[in-house]
């Protein structure tokens, strides 16, 4: 009996190595340790066995039972990580080929723009006033130290509506009496953005109606040192740390002394090319000290009060920024300039 | 206003490098838009630079540079025939080394043709063989290099240039003939080669419309001193008292007016250093006498007229001319010297005599009285115009001159004698005469030079500096200012050549700029408000229209800005065409631009929608919103109402397409009750939708949204016969608009976070049959409301009608969540629940469970 034992452990192991798949396993499985196998016969049987025998007999009996058992784990496992193996070698993808595109929404660049420009600003202490776009002539010029016939009206190509006196806004400046009256004697702090007009074929450079975003500051003791300050702490958040500023005397009615501030040119590193048009400069703002004349029709004493304003065209910075040469993408929305911010 | 630097030198030293005086320039306020060089070497790259440091020029730069070895000062000794060509000669020339023989084709040239050797040489500018130069002949600026060849059989190597070749001017009508004490054999760069600064005047500076004010500003920006140019005259001839009458109407539109005359003028062209000298100033040469009047415009900036006066004597029959400045009358017309009869207004000043009209006063002069080849005796004009009213006729003429131009921005009343002083003196050089002694000056209203007070501390307060009072009067004196100090307070009066400066704390700020200017923007420090920081009172209605565009970006839409000016007919294609036209009154544009371009819009949808044809060209897929104003006004002429509007739209296929496959149905009514629900859930709105009728949309397929009672919006797809008024294809556009303050305004300021749940639900499907008419938030609301609190969510997942289902009955699947915070529900409680709701559906809705 216990060379029967033997031979069929031989037997088993020696088979068990020649088999290469699941099936084979099984098979095996059922021959050797099923049921009805014949080492299970022999288990079956051993209380038929004499008192003598059986303990050798049983005992050997279970070790052969362990053996192929443990044998037949390992071959499993090994079965299992070579087929494993294989399925990572043959299962190569194509990885050129496309992956699903999700669908994404984007916000317009110029409200991109803005809303940099919001935070930078709010982050400063200036925060958001709005107001509206079709105003009157004398919030838009009368107001800001421009009466009728002044030669500085010609800065502006006003578009003007069938009703005496309503116009299109021109610049968001008119924002600056309105947020004056409602805070006055208040010390004021804001920007205001918005949408403007100008009568003018749009072309590349010139768009019927542009963002822009003004800004104002009236307190005790606000200097133009202040807005030199500022616009450059501005600057450099808005156009990198290194940035380099100029501030350069220039005319607007409703600030005195005014600026415009030019930031040194990032296409050619102020070496001069065509978008600086060889100053290697670029005009970002215009800027300066509120008019006396202004602080007055906005409710503030002019000999107590001082402030600065300044104002700047989101659509131009995106552009700088971006190299885009013609201002009408903007309105456009063609989706393949769209998609591409 | 273009500045010929060797002219700005007759006024004040320059010996910055150009660079350097373009970067002064430029940050003073008189922005130099450009550098023309003529003749000088044009700089490259980095220039030397002079006080703050080596830089480059910072503005455009053009021009030619004359190559001293090639292009020097020549003369003409004789003009000869060419053998076979008639509009050529053959000009014998000395170029200082030795003659040539040079072929030419200016006409100028011709009068001197076979007249022998010439008794006064021809200086001309003379280019040798190799030199570059512009192509004559050919249009704009094209470079060309001189060189050997034979033209109509005479051998040709180098040339007399007209001003075109050289890069003066666009003239190529003749060779350029030089003043006669011109250097022969010197480098012509040397001789004549200039700079011209192009400098933009704003409005506040019109007082720098001139050299002299350029040269003002470039002594007080260098601190030398300015050459202040002579007022005296050199009377030579009778006085001029009795010979001419003067009388003003109107002080206040004509505050001075100065006459002077000089009698036995010689007309003929300007020596060639006042013809170039205009030209490069922007201004064409045509005889002495104008020459002269335009100079000194130029130069001082006080337009002149000059009148024929044996004109004005035969006009006044042979008596005393009278002189008078008067309103046009009713229906009073004027030729004036561009060849216009205009008719004036009520407002247009005159220049008169007893005759009639004479020009259009500070604008341009009439025909009749102009200064012609035949004119002997000149009468000058210098006078002032009240700014204000020279604007208005230009505007209503749209008529402009180089006159109207500087007295529609003010000259100061005290440059009408100073003008009419110099071009007195100016056209006796230039034309002879004996100038009469004594002007004929009447000046009913002085302006008054305003005095302002400052004092270091008022400058402190608007720039943030400490200058001391001996500064500040160094800067106000170089601009002209005369000063007065006591202790710390200024007493600054304004020079008689301004009109700028205000009084009161006005006059300070004007002030303060000169200051700053002056002493530098650049030297002002930076500094960080140190003011009190003002109440806070932020932007609640922006902060949310930002949050809600982050939500509908989530949504995976696509953010458009579009035009707020539309046209009616552009609106009116959001309805089919039968339906009632649009008649609210629109925000209308008095001056539009582009006929497309007349209102301001009423329709955002409008607008989106062109999006969409404009698009879908080159997308299948389209999903874009868009918040934005429309214009809505009550009354015409009222200042409308500018409420925010949000509009949704989708079209094409549910997904991209792909290799893999995906689906590619279009976008339907449901994909967009979806995109808007969740947008309004997310904002805690909790939307509810009503079958409506509304003319964009189709009938069927068309919803109110409600927050509540109220209506906030609708979406829908749109109608088939707007579909067709728009570029579209046949497939499915629908779209949601929005009152867009209702929806900011309706989201709460807070929300409550429900807790995650720590006990398992229970889930199971209910189907239930009802009629074809129950609407299925019926069956839903029904549902929630008879579950309870255990009944934590309902969707439905199946909408089945057919087979098993009888006709005019549909089957609604639910899938229902039961679910309680505290505890793991029971079959008994779970089993309870349903019975009450299936119990509910049967007695309300008339349902059947369906098994
Ligand atoms: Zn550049």
């Amino acid at each position: 009996m216990l060379e029967r034992l033997e031979e069929l452990e031989r037997q088993a192991l020696t088979e068990l190595e020649g088999i290469t798949d699941e099936a084979g396993l099984n098979a095996w499985r059922v021959k050797y340790l099923g049921r009805s196998a014949e080492l299970g016969v022999i288990l079956a049987g051993l209380r038929e066995l004499s008192k003598e025998d059986r303990p050798a007999v049983g005992r050997r009996a279970n070790e052969v039972k362990l053996n192929l058992e443990s044998t037949l784990q390992t071959r499993v496992e090994a079965l299992r990580v070579a087929a494993l193996e294989r399925s990572l070698q043959e299962e190569r993808l194509d990885v050129s080929l496309p992956g699903r595109k999700p669908i994404l929404g984007r916000i317009h660049p110029a409200n991109q723009t803005l809303r940099q420009i919001y935070n930078i600003w709010a982050e400063m202490g200036f925060q958001i006033y709005l107001s509206r776009e079709v105003e009157t002539d004398d919030f838009n010029f009368g107001l800001l130290n421009m009466p009728e016939h002044h030669p500085a009206r010609d800065m502006w190509d006003t578009f003007h509506t069938t009703a005496t006196g309503v116009l299109l806004r021109t610049h968001t400046s008119p924002g600056q009496i309105h947020v004056m009256r409602e805070r006055a004697p208040e010390p004021i702090r804001v920007i205001l953005p918005g949408m403007c007009y100008r009568y003018e074929q749009s072309s590349t450079r010139a768009e019927i109606q542009f963002n822009q975003v003004e800004g104002l500051a009236v307190g005790h003791h606000i200097t133009f040192a202040d807005l030199k300050g500022t616009l450059n702490a501005f600057a450099r958040r808005m156009f990198g740390e290194h940035v380099r500023t100029r501030f350069r005397a220039a005319h607007f009615p409703f600030t005195e002394p005014s600026a415009e501030m030019d930031i040194e040119c990032f296409i050619c590193e102020g070496k001069g090319c065509s978008v600086c048009r060889r100053s290697g400069w670029l005009e970002i703002l215009g800027c300066g000290m509120v008019h006396p004349i202004v602080l007055r029709n906005g409710g503030y004493d002019p000999t107590v009060f001082t402030g600065f304003a300044f104002g700047m065209g989101p659509e131009r910075i995106t552009m700088l920024k971006h190299g885009i040469d013609d201002i009408r993408y903007f309105w456009g929305n063609d989706l393949r300039f769209l998609e591409q911010f | 206003m273009k500045i010929p630097l060797s002219w700005l030198k007759d006024f004040v030293e320059i010996d910055l490098p150009i660079n350097e005086l373009v970067h002064r320039l430029t940050l003073a306020g008189l922005e130099v838009e450009e550098a023309q060089f003529v003749g000088l070497p044009l700089p490259v790259g980095i220039i030397e630079g002079h006080t703050s440091g080596d830089r480059q020029i910072e503005t455009n730069v053009t021009g030619l540079a004359w190559d001293p070895e090639k292009i020097v000062v020549g003369a003409i000794l004789e003009v000869m025939s060419h053998p076979d060509a008639d509009r050529l000669v053959l000009c014998r020339l000395d170029d200082g080394a030795q003659e040539h023989i040079v072929l030419a084709g200016g006409p100028n040239l011709f009068p001197y043709k076979g007249k022998g050797p010439l008794e006064k040489a021809l200086k001309v500018a003379y280019a040798r063989e190799g030199a570059q130069i512009y192509d004559g002949h050919k249009p704009g600026n094209e470079l060309t290099t001189l060189k050997r060849r034979k033209i109509r059989g005479v051998e040709s190597y180098s040339m007399a240039c007209s001003e075109k070749e050289l890069g003066i001017s666009d003239d190529h009508e003749g060779v350029i003939i030089l003043d006669d004490d011109a250097p022969v054999g010197v480098p012509l760069a040397d001789y004549m080669g200039d700079v011209v600064l192009d400098i933009a005047i704003t409005p506040n500076i019109a007082r720098n419309a001139n050299i002299l004010g350029v040269a003002r500003e470039v002594a007080a920006l260098t601190d030398v001193p300015l050459k202040e140019p002579s007022y005296e005259v050199e009377w030579s001839g009778p006085p001029l008292e009795g010979r001419v009458r003067l009388e003003i109407h109107h002080p206040e539109l004509n505050p001075r007016f100065v006459l002077g005359l000089i009698e036995g003028v010689e007309i003929c062209p300007s020596p060639y250093w006042v013809q170039r000298r205009l030209r490069l100033a922007g201004m064409r040469p045509i005889n002495n006498i104008v020459d002269a009047t335009n100079y000194v415009m130029l130069e001082i900036g006080e337009p002149l007229h000059a009148f024929d006066f044996d004109v004005l004597v035969e006009r006044a029959g042979g008596e005393t001319p009278t002189i008078l400045t008067r309103l046009a009358e009713p229906g009073e017309r004027l030729t004036t010297l561009d060849g216009v009869e205009r008719e004036l207004d009520d407002f247009t000043v005159l220049v008169a005599d007893s005759a009639g009209g004479l020009s259009i006063a500070g604008v341009m002069g009439g025909a009749e009285s102009e200064v012609s080849e035949q004119t002997t005796n000149m009468l000058l004009e210098g006078a002032a115009w009240n700014f204000i009213n020279i604007r208005r006729t230009t505007a209503s003429q749209k008529l402009s001159s180089d006159a109207s131009y500087r007295f529609e921005r003010g000259v100061h009343p005290a440059m009408a004698e100073r003008g009419v002083r110099r071009g007195l003196n100016f056209v006796a050089k230039l034309a002879g005469g004996k100038i009469a002694e004594g002007l004929v000056d009447e000046y009913p209203l002085p302006p008054v030079d305003s005095t302002v007070e400052i004092t270091p501390m008022d400058v402190e307060r608007w720039l943030g500096i400490n200058l001391e009072v001996d500064e500040i009067v160094d800067i106000l004196r170089r601009l002209g200012f005369s000063v007065e100090v006591d202790g710390q307070v200024l007493h600054v009066t304004t020079p008689d050549h301004r009109l700028d400066i205000s009084q009161g704390v006005d006059g300070q700020a004007d002030l303060i700029e000169e200051i700053a200017r002056i002493y530098g923007y650049d030297r002002i420090p930076e500094t960080q408000i140190a003011d009190r920081i003002p109440p806070q009172y932020g932007n609640p209605r922006l902060e949310r229209e930002e949050r809600v565009r982050d939500v509908l970006v989530g949504l995976g839409l696509q953010e458009v800005v579009t035009y707020r000016l539309t046209s009616p007919v552009r609106e009116m294609r959001i309805f089919p065409p039968e339906a009632p036209p649009d008649d609210r009154p629109y925000v209308r544009l008095a001056n539009p631009i582009a006929s497309d371009r007349v209102v301001m819009r009423h329709s955002l949808l409008a607008s989106v929608l062109e999006i969409v044809e404009r698009n879908i060209r080159i997308r299948d897929r389209i999903a874009l919103f868009e918040i934005g104003q429309v214009y809505l006004t009550s009354e015409e002429g009222d200042l409308p109402e500018e409420p925010l509007r949000l509009v949704i739209a989708l079209s094409g296929p549910r997904s991209l397409p792909a290799w893999q496959g995906s689906d590619l149905e279009s976008m339907d009514f449901y994909d967009l009750k979806g995109l808007v629900d969740e947008f309004m859930t997310t904002l805690h709105l909790g939307p509810l939708y009503k079958p409506m009728e509304h003319p964009s949309f189709h009938p069927g397929k068309c919803a109110r949204i409600l927050i509540g009672e109220r209506q906030v919006g609708v979406l829908g797809e749109l109608h088939p016969k707007v579909r067709e008024r728009y570029d579209l294809p046949e497939r499915p556009v629908v779209a949601a608009e929005l009152d867009f303050n209702l929806i900011i305004e309706s989201i709460p300021e807070s929300h409550a976070v429900e807790p995650v749940p720590a006990f398992p639900p229970v889930l199971e499907d209910l189907a239930v049959v009802v009629d074809e008419e129950v609407q299925a938030d019926e069956v839903e609301t029904l549902l929630k409301r008879a579950g309870g609190d255990l009944l934590v969510d309902v969707k439905l997942f199946d909408l089945y009608r057919g087979e098993q289902i009888p006709e005019g009955k549909k089957s609604l699947a639910y899938s229902m969540v039961y679910q309680a915070p505290d505890r793991t529900l029971t079959d008994e409680e779970v089993s309870k629940v349903r019975a009450r709701v299936i119990k509910k559906l049967e007695t309300d809705l008339g349902a059947k469970l369906r098994d």
